[in-house]
């Protein structure tokens, strides 16, 4: 059980999320958008999104910190462990209390506008509910584990972020997980669930974060022939494999 | 100089009768799917009224288009920064009811409703909730003044002269204004656009949408001065007008255009030095910009600029179809074109003549003679109100390119008076307003009777490129590479099929041959039968495919 929760199924997941993107990219560009709904309500999105949107980005930010820099780098910049955990709480509850604020506003508004909900597919459904369980997990880890530590101290920098890391590392070490208290389980167990949906969700757009445009001229212009399908493939040197038989 | 050419549009504002028939082909050709339900991408609207969207020409508040700043272009509503920063919620963008909430009936009920007492009706249902509404707004809801009192005062375009227009029935004036996408040469949509999916093409310059590219960012949509972009809610990417580019290719004007009942609207290339783009949409005053952008277009007749046209690889058959562009007549030789809205900056490229009819009608109500020039010049110089009107559409408020453009409308209409009514033409009538007799006539004959042909000069898919895209005319089948797929139809197999009318050309001369030998030699339809064509008289040869038994060609 050790082996299937914290090695098969991490990887199995990691596999559908990098194959999923890959797919999607080539056969799915037309659908890979944020679908936004501002057209239909504008009052609530304008902030419960960036309140959301900006929360996770410091959410995520937290979560490399926390999961790739080993304990002993922050040690050896003097940093104990204390403080270091001061500084992440200091920094992850803000940041996960906006998202879990936004994500709130977000959902309400779109239970209760009528377009919006009706734009709402199954699949937004199951991933909201996925994101939005991993994200209560998360704050419940935060607060009730490292806040208020009910059930003891528990340092995930010695027991989730090694795991985590030994996944990448290929020499993945179950037990460390499975050592962990039940919510760091769940949440890092359902986190994966959610990598391997996400290439078939809205999350796409999360990959489509167009950094690009700082540095492009502000107009594009193309030329009609690179219209994909404008016209047959034609023969030549390059398509060997287009030669009659 | 870097040469480029542009397919452009003119629009003969006196035309127009605001039958809404452009918006309605427009409408079934491109945007009666799910989720463009809202969208026009061609709509008419009445002047004074707000408009579709709802006063998208309030700048101030919808932030569209370009503004200088310390002598340098700026987007309005805020460079690449800013956009990223504001990218979770756009902060100016309009929202479904500032188009209208669009709307189908619920005919069920007429069909299906029992006997009774009272007609049943159809209600209307929101396309967007799907529940019942109450239909208080539209793309047109203003039509014809309707409402004026309430809409038309709170005109943008009114600002400034608000006291001087009365809204009055007897007092007020009118005209119809379509509008499709600008097709801008300095287009502030693909500027605002993160993920850069919209481009200009480089050959015509329409500027298109990448469905593939687009992420639904909802940038363009704030960028277009014009509210000329869309948002496709139920795919999540932005639509806009493409200037119907797969018609315009194989040389057939837009839906619009050809169905314009009134015959307004003008297609043809301009040329343009696409380097000078950027320095004349920074002119420092809003009122230098229309003579600013006709700075940048060039003319097809110089030599230097067809030396830079061939270096920069336009085809022969562009230029020829430059030369002969009638919206460069328009725009550059009579000068009677203006851009509507140069202050945006965008260097916008569907052009109008604005209308002469305030003006007549004038001076037709007071009991003149309006088509003497001597009234409509002094009706023009002391009719303030539709003048300046005008001049806030078309030239920033500068009422001395409107007034220039009225006058030589109005000269025309006096000039051809004398030569219809077999009188001596006055040449002291187009030499008022700058222009000679002949080129007066010429204007005429292109305004009032120019014929299909000359009103739509479009050259094609340049030729190389044609054949490339008529998947027949290419010497391989596409069977013969797809590695054992056989033909069913054109277009079947592997390969894409090309987005274009690609066998327009090749289907068009089959139909309109009188027989299939008749046909050009690279036609690949020739020696085909066509059933549409054949009297049933004989049997054409080919008609049946040979068997077996049948060498010796016997009746069947």
């Amino acid at each position: 059980m050790t082996m299937f929760l914290w090695v098969i199924v991490p990887y199995v997941c990691l596999a559908v999320f990098v194959v999923g993107h890959v797919w999607r990219y080539r056969y799915d560009k037309f659908g890979w958008t944020t679908r936004s709904s501002q057209l239909y309500e504008d009052r609530l999105l304008r902030i419960g999104s960036p309140l959301f949107h900006f929360g996770m980005l410091g959410v995520v930010a937290g979560h490399v910190v926390g999961l790739v820099i080993p304990q002993v780098w922050t040690n050896a910049l003097g940093l104990s462990p204390h403080t270091y955990h001061v500084i992440a709480l200091a920094g992850g509850i803000p940041a996960g209390l906006a998202a879990v604020a936004g994500l709130v506003i977000l959902v309400y508004r779109r239970r209760t506008t009528g377009p919006v909900f009706s734009a709402t597919t199954v699949n937004d459904k199951v991933m909201y509910a996925l994101l939005g369980t991993v994200i209560l997990l998360g704050m419940w880890n935060t607060i009730a584990g490292s806040l208020l530590q009910f059930g003891g101290e528990y340092n995930y920098r010695e027991g989730v972020s090694p795991w985590f890391r030994s996944i990448f590392l290929f020499r993945p070490e179950p037990e460390l997980m499975a050592a962990a208290p039940l919510g760091f389980q769940a949440h890092a167990l359902l986190a994966f669930l959610l990598f391997a949906m996400w290439p078939f969700t809205r999350l796409v757009h999360v990959f489509s974060a167009p950094i690009g445009y700082l540095t492009r001229p502000y107009l594009v212009y193309r030329s009609r022939d690179a219209r994909p399908g404008s016209r047959a493939p034609q023969r030549g040197w390059e398509r060997p494999e287009l030669q009659k038989k | 100089m870097r040469v480029m050419a542009q397919m452009a549009m003119v629009m003969n504002l006196d035309k127009c009768i605001g039958c809404h028939t452009c918006s309605v082909t427009c409408k079934q050709a491109w945007t009666n799917r799910a989720g463009t339900e809202y969208v026009w991408f061609n709509n008419v609207e009445t002047r004074p009224g707000l408009g579709y969207p709802r006063g998208y020409e309030d700048q101030e508040e919808w932030q569209g288009g370009w503004v200088v700043k310390n002598g340098r272009l700026r987007l309005r509503a805020g460079g690449r920064f800013r956009k990223l920063a504001t990218i979770f919620s756009n902060p100016k963008m309009p929202s479904i009811q500032d188009y209208y909430e669009p709307w189908t009936y619920d005919y069920e009920t007429l069909l299906n409703a029992p006997a009774q007492k009272n007609f049943p009706v159809a209600r209307p249902y929101s396309l967007i909730s799907g529940k019942p509404i109450n239909i208080s707004w539209s793309a047109n809801w203003d039509d014809d003044l309707g409402g004026s009192r309430e809409h038309a005062a709170k005109d943008v375009m009114l600002k400034g002269i608000e006291d001087k227009v009365r809204m009055e029935f007897e007092q007020t004036f009118m005209f119809y204004l379509p509008r499709i996408c600008e097709h801008c040469l300095n287009p502030s949509c693909a500027a605002s656009c993160p993920s850069g999916a919209i481009y200009k093409r480089e050959e015509d310059g329409i500027v298109l949408v990448d469905q593939d590219a687009c992420r639904g960012w909802r940038m363009c949509i704030t960028g277009c001065p014009y509210k000329k972009i869309y948002f496709n809610h139920k795919t999540g990417k932005a639509e806009k007008c493409t200037f119907c580019y797969p018609r315009v290719e194989v040389g057939i004007p837009t839906v619009c255009s050809e169905t314009c009942v009134g015959r307004l609207r003008y297609i043809g290339l301009v040329l343009y030095d696409a380097d000078r783009v950027l320095e004349a949409a920074s002119a420092e005053d809003d009122t230098d910009l229309y003579e600013s952008q006709l700075g940048v277009f060039l003319d097809p007749e110089d030599p230097e600029v067809q030396r830079a046209a061939e270096q920069a690889g336009i085809p022969g058959d562009w230029m020829e179809a430059a030369r002969r562009s009638p919206v460069k007549k328009l725009i550059m030789d009579y000068k009677v074109a203006l851009p509507l809205h140069p202050e945006y900056r965008t260097m916008p490229m569907v052009w109008y003549i604005p209308p002469l009819s305030p003006v007549v009608d004038v001076i037709k109500d007071t009991g003149y003679d309006a088509e003497d020039v001597d009234n409509l010049f002094g009706a023009i110089d002391t009719l303030r109100i539709p003048v300046e009107y005008l001049a806030n559409l078309f030239t920033a408020g500068d009422v001395e390119p409107v007034n220039g453009v009225l006058k030589k409308l109005a000269a025309m209409r006096s000039y051809m008076r004398d030569i219809n009514l077999g009188r001596d033409p006055r040449d002291e009538i187009p030499a008022a307003v700058g222009m000679e007799g002949e080129a007066m006539y010429d204007m005429f004959r292109l305004l009032a009777i120019a014929k299909y042909e000359e009103r739509y000069v479009i050259p094609t898919a340049h030729a190389e490129q044609a054949h490339a895209l008529e998947e027949l005319a290419t010497e391989c089948a596409v069977s013969e590479y797809g590695g054992g797929q056989e033909i069913f139809g054109e277009g079947s197999g592997g390969a894409p099929t090309p987005v274009a009318v690609e066998n327009f050309r090749v289907l068009q001369q089959a139909q309109t041959a009188d027989t299939m030998e008749a046909l050009p030699a690279d036609n690949p339809m020739r020696g085909r039968i066509n059933l549409l064509t054949w009297d049933g008289r004989g049997l054409p040869e080919g008609m049946f495919p040979r068997s077996a038994g049948d060498d010796e060609g016997g009746d069947r």
